[in-house]
């Protein structure tokens, strides 16, 4: 189904959207593989859902252009676009079955009635909803409603194929599930997927690749491990996988490791690209070990809060020489620590990372 | 591309000149107008439509822009410079012209990116103000160019500040003693006496209705839709038939209490009453609509905070409505200043504004300037109102429509305001009753009152069905107006209810520049009281290069302009409960926006397009105030020949018409209710609740 291309599928230059004063995409510049998932995650209002709906044509950018293909489709409306998009209300037209729902774009680009429906039929079938094509939207669940929505959307074999938050609306259960649908189905028909999300696992566990915005503009842009590892800043860092952000010192730098000072400890990190000054370095919760008792190592602290979770316990635990809280997931729920208990912390080094005390734009 | 091909078409193929001669006419495409009749200015025409197809083969959207929008001025500049003088009114090949040149500007600013680069939706919104300019905005500035200018045709301000300041306008003399006060005055004092009376008399409905278990609400719901089918006149005369000299009332009074016979009912008080029975239900349905908006839930937490049912209504609920009661105000005073079927019944020789201009126009005088100033002043006054119960409403609103059902009781009334209301609801629905007993048995008596013998002989003369030589022919002499009525409600019920529905769906899913104005405009004909668009229409369109008077066309436009807001509101009113990303999944599915406003967004608002469906056909078949200076003797409508018989004093064959009008309309609108019946949507639809529209009801 993918071209053979030199061109990336999807290419921002310089794209820029503001309604007013208010600029809600600031020149970004992005390709987009063809053939891979790529998400858009961001807290709300940073601009990944603009960013959609360029891609979709249902906004125009104020600035820059952008490709589909290597075709400039800046000035194209949505109907003149050869993509789709499965939207967070599932957006299913009330007064119209679920077989004509999915034949509605087929049947709008002047397809046959008879071979619309044979192919909506077996895009119902495909995703698992054969049987359901006369029933009426409102007489769906939502999971059903969302597989319509996306049926109705893959039927089309868009060059790119669109998610705004489609899991939303679906309880927690349900959510992995078909999360996991979606990946199979983008991976097994090789689309070309943008997903838009504010939830970090689930682009973590979908993605080829995520872009984090902030404020309108891209922040980074990476696989997930790249972003959960090696985060450029303390937002990225804190927005994927609540990092601890501890203030820390760099000494000196050699080779491509530095020399940090935490609270009265040394120890050496990568420094990646860190200069000697304050710096911050980003803490998983658990990459902290706590336990009760003397072990000797270099930090002590004292139990603030806790929290039983059933797999886990989290803890906060404020170090005093290092003059921070932090927080603390813990596998060990048989051996629960008491609020007050002064207790040893040890942190794996392996599993943090330095980022620069202020985020520059 | 089509539309380019049409381009040339208008030039060189539909005849330019005549519109109502049509095709076969004598009249010859602009070309050969230019070439054989000496017409050569109208060669400026084709420059554009060259550069529209070069443009549009190459695809370069600025030439494409100048093309259309270069088209649409010189046209306007040809139609109006050489105007009147050396060639006859515009004809099908120029309206032709005008289209093309509007979408190929469309297709010239929509590939420049408009409107997200669609051609549709800057071509409709090119339409719909054009048309509103051209059907709105030029008749209105005629009237006022008008005023400006004495018989002759000069300019003249002194004129105008003579007659704007004259005495027959803004005379005091009823304060001093003297005979009559000036019409602005009339007007004003009526309209806000009409205001306040019938915001009140509404409340007491309203109450009744939402805050009591009053047996008979089916009843008050009944009477809330008596505006609707009622025309406007029916009550004036009802009343006269009560109140007259020779009234039914007045002769019992007179037998059984020996009350002299007077001619009390012509006159402010008679107009007063007539216009209160008439807008009552209005102002009830505005109101009913605000306290069922007051959450209940404020009144049980006031009665929870240690308040009584009295200090709830006066601290909560009266605060939470006031808005509302400004609202039903304006409404009234609208309506009044706008009335023209009561006072022209009713008044005697009480004059206010919208008579004033009538009697200018068809009186001895033929003052067409007079009557435009006349205009401007009651454009004035209503346009001021409108202006304040929109920023009233727009801003002051407290009225809460969440989609969350609210439960709870709302408060009972107070006992001595529950007792004030039903003193108030009780005897007003007896009146009504017998207004309506009037219209409907009315007709079919010798002479209401004093000969109460049934006879048929009003019905026959009306609506006599004769049996000749050729089979069966219509001999009654209302055949023609009725049928004239409705050929013409039917032409423009589908065109105002499409028209109005279009420019809801631009209104409240599309932003461009100028988007508030654009609203404010089309809104504007509601406010504009009819007796002015008539006038404005007459002055506007008598004369090439638009001429229209005469033809039937000319109401079906009225009718049009003037009814179109309705058909916005609902429109936008449950557009705004359309979820948008319906419209937008259907666009990246692929259809384009007009597709998707047929395929998806029509088959919604199915509620609002039967609401502005019905309401244009009905106001089409009531309204008398602006059709009165339009209607010809080919084209005579049923309202104004039931005024034309009244004036006559042929009361019998006039109520005979109106029960006949009455009884057709309820027919409609039950046939409707049958025909379009209700299709299970979704739960969308289940939960939206249906809320009264006041629009409906503002006659």
């Amino acid at each position: 189904m993918t071209l053979p291309s030199d061109h990336p599928r999807v290419q921002f230059r310089t794209v820029g959207k503001s309604y007013g004063e208010v600029a809600a995409v600031r020149n970004i510049s992005l390709d987009i593989a063809a053939g891979t998932l790529v998400t858009l995650l961001g807290p709300s209002g940073c601009g990944k859902t603009s960013t959609l709906r360029l891609i979709a044509g249902l906004e125009h950018p104020t600035s820059g252009r952008i490709l589909i293909d290597g075709q400039d489709v800046t000035h194209l409306s949505a109907a003149e676009r050869d993509v789709s998009m499965v939207f967070q209300s599932y957006a299913l037209f009330p007064h119209m079955n679920v077989l004509e729902n999915t034949a509605y774009g087929l049947l709008a680009s002047g397809m046959k009635r008879r071979e619309a429906e044979e192919s909506a039929v077996a895009k119902l079938k495909a995703v698992g909803l054969a049987g359901f094509e006369r029933r009426l939207p409102s007489e769906l669940s939502g999971g059903q409603q969302q597989r319509v929505a996306v049926a109705r959307a893959i039927v089309l074999e868009p060059k790119v194929l669109l998610f705004d938050e489609p899991l939303s609306n679906l309880d927690a259960k349900l959510r992995r599930q078909v999360r996991d649908d979606i990946r199979a189905l983008q991976q097994n028909l090789g689309l070309t997927v943008v997903y838009v999300t504010h939830d970090q696992d689930e682009a973590l566990a979908v993605s080829d690749r995520i872009v984090v915005m902030q404020g309108g503009f891209i922040v980074q842009d990476g696989t997930p491990r790249d972003l959960y590892e090696r985060p450029a800043n303390r937002f990225i860092a804190d927005f994927i996988g609540n990092a601890n952000l501890i203030p820390v010192q760099v000494m000196a730098c050699d080779g491509d490791l530095a020399t940090i000072t935490l609270g009265t400890v040394r120890m050496q990190v990568p420094h990646r690209g860190l200069s000697p000054g304050p710096a911050l370095m980003a803490i998983r919760p658990h990459a902290v070990r706590v336990a009760a008792g003397k072990t000797g190592v270099p930090f002590r602290g004292r139990v603030c809060k806790a929290a039983y979770l059933g797999g886990h316990i989290e803890y906060v635990v404020a170090i005093e020489t290092v003059g921070a809280e932090v927080f603390v997931i813990d596998g060990n729920v048989h051996a629960p620590l008491a609020v007050g208990e002064v207790v040893d912390v040890s942190i794996l080094v392996a599993d943090t990372a330095l980022v620069p005390a202020s985020d520059e734009k | 591309m089509p539309w380019v091909i049409g381009f040339w078409a208008s030039l060189v193929v539909v005849p330019w000149y005549g519109l109502e001669a049509g095709l076969s006419s004598q009249s010859w495409p602009a070309a050969a107008e230019a070439a054989w009749h000496g017409r050569s200015w109208l060669l400026v025409l084709l420059p554009p439509v060259l550069l529209a197809s070069l443009a549009g083969g190459l695809r370069w959207p600025r030439l494409m822009a100048l093309a259309g929008v270069s088209g649409l001025l010189l046209l306007a500049l040809e139609a109006w410079l050489i105007a009147g003088k050396s060639q006859p009114p515009l004809g099908w090949g120029a309206l032709v012209y005008a289209s093309c040149a509007l979408v190929v500007a469309a297709y010239g600013l929509a590939w420049q990116g408009w409107c997200r680069g669609d051609v549709f939706i800057v071509a409709a919104i090119g339409a719909v103000c054009a048309s509103t300019l051209v059907f709105v905005g030029y008749p209105v500035s005629c009237v006022l160019i008008s005023a400006f200018r004495d018989n002759a045709g000069h300019l003249d301000f002194g004129l105008f500040a003579a007659k704007i300041t004259d005495r027959s306008i803004w005379g005091l003399d009823c304060l001093t003693g003297g005979r009559n006060c000036g019409v602005a005055w009339n007007s004003l004092a009526l309209a806000c006496i009409v205001g306040v009376l019938s915001t009140l008399i509404g409340l007491a409905f309203a109450l009744i209705a939402a805050r009591t278990h009053f047996p008979a609400k089916r009843l008050l719901r009944l009477m809330s839709i008596l505006p609707v089918i009622t025309p406007p006149f029916v009550i004036g005369m009802s009343l006269i038939l009560l109140f007259g000299r020779s009234g039914m009332v007045t002769a019992w009074l007179n037998h059984w209490l020996d009350i002299p016979r007077s001619r009390w009912i012509y006159g402010m008080t008679g107009l007063t009453l007539a216009q209160l029975l008439a807008f009552t239900p209005i102002a009830f349905l505005v109101l009913l609509g605000v306290l069922q908006g007051v959450s209940p839930s404020m009144e049980e937490a006031s009665q929870t905070l240690r308040s009584g049912r009295w200090r709830t209504f006066t601290k909560v609920t009266w605060p939470l409505i006031r808005p509302g009661l400004a609202n039903a105000f304006l409404i009234g005073f609208i309506e009044s200043l706008a009335d023209f079927g009561n006072p022209v019944m009713i008044g005697g020789n009480f004059r206010v504004l919208s008579t004033a201009v009538y009697f200018a126009v068809v009186g001895a005088a033929q003052d067409q300037g007079g009557a435009a100033v006349l205009s401007i002043v009651l454009l004035a006054f209503s346009l001021t109102a409108f202006v304040l119960q929109r920023a009233w409403v727009g801003r002051r609103s407290y009225v809460t429509v969440s989609g969350k059902g609210d439960s709870g009781q709302p408060g009972a009334l107070p006992r001595s305001l529950h007792v004030v209301c039903l003193g108030v609801v009780l005897p007003w629905i007896v009146l009504t009753a017998s207004i309506y007993g009037i219209i409907l048995v009315g007709g079919f008596v010798k002479a209401i009152g004093s000969d109460n013998t049934p006879t048929w002989e009003y019905f026959l003369t009306a609506f006599a069905i004769g049996h000749g030589d050729h089979g069966f022919f219509l001999a009654g002499s209302a055949w023609n107006s009725l049928f004239t009525t409705l050929k013409v409600a039917l032409i423009a019920m589908p065109l105002t209810a499409g028209l109005g529905i279009l420019t809801a769906y631009l209104l409240s899913r599309q932003r461009f520049a100028g988007r508030g104005v654009f609203e404010f405009l089309t809104m504007l004909s509601f406010a504009i009281p009819g007796t002015v668009i008539g006038i404005s229409y007459i002055l506007a369109f008598n004369t090439a290069p638009i001429e229209l008077t005469g033809t039937g066309l000319i109401m079906v436009i009225a009718f049009v302009f003037r009814n179109m807001p309705v058909g916005i509101r609902a429109g936008i009113a449950n557009l705004s409960q359309v979820d948008k990303s319906l419209d937008e999944a259907s666009l990246t599915l692929g259809a384009r926006s007009a597709a998707t406003l047929r395929r998806v967004i029509l088959p919604i608002l199915r509620p609002a397009v039967v609401t502005a469906m019905v309401y244009a056909f009905v106001r089409a078949i009531t309204s008398v105030s602006a059709v009165i200076f339009l209607v010809s003797g080919e084209y005579n409508l049923a309202t104004v020949y039931i005024v034309g018989r009244a004036e006559f004093g042929e009361y019998g064959l006039a109520i005979v018409y109106s029960a006949v009008l009455i009884v057709i309309i309820v027919s409609a609108l039950l046939a409707i209710q049958l025909l379009v019946g209700e299709r299970r949507i979704g739960r969308r639809e289940i939960a939206q609740k249906r809320v009264p529209t006041p629009e409906l009801a503002q006659a």
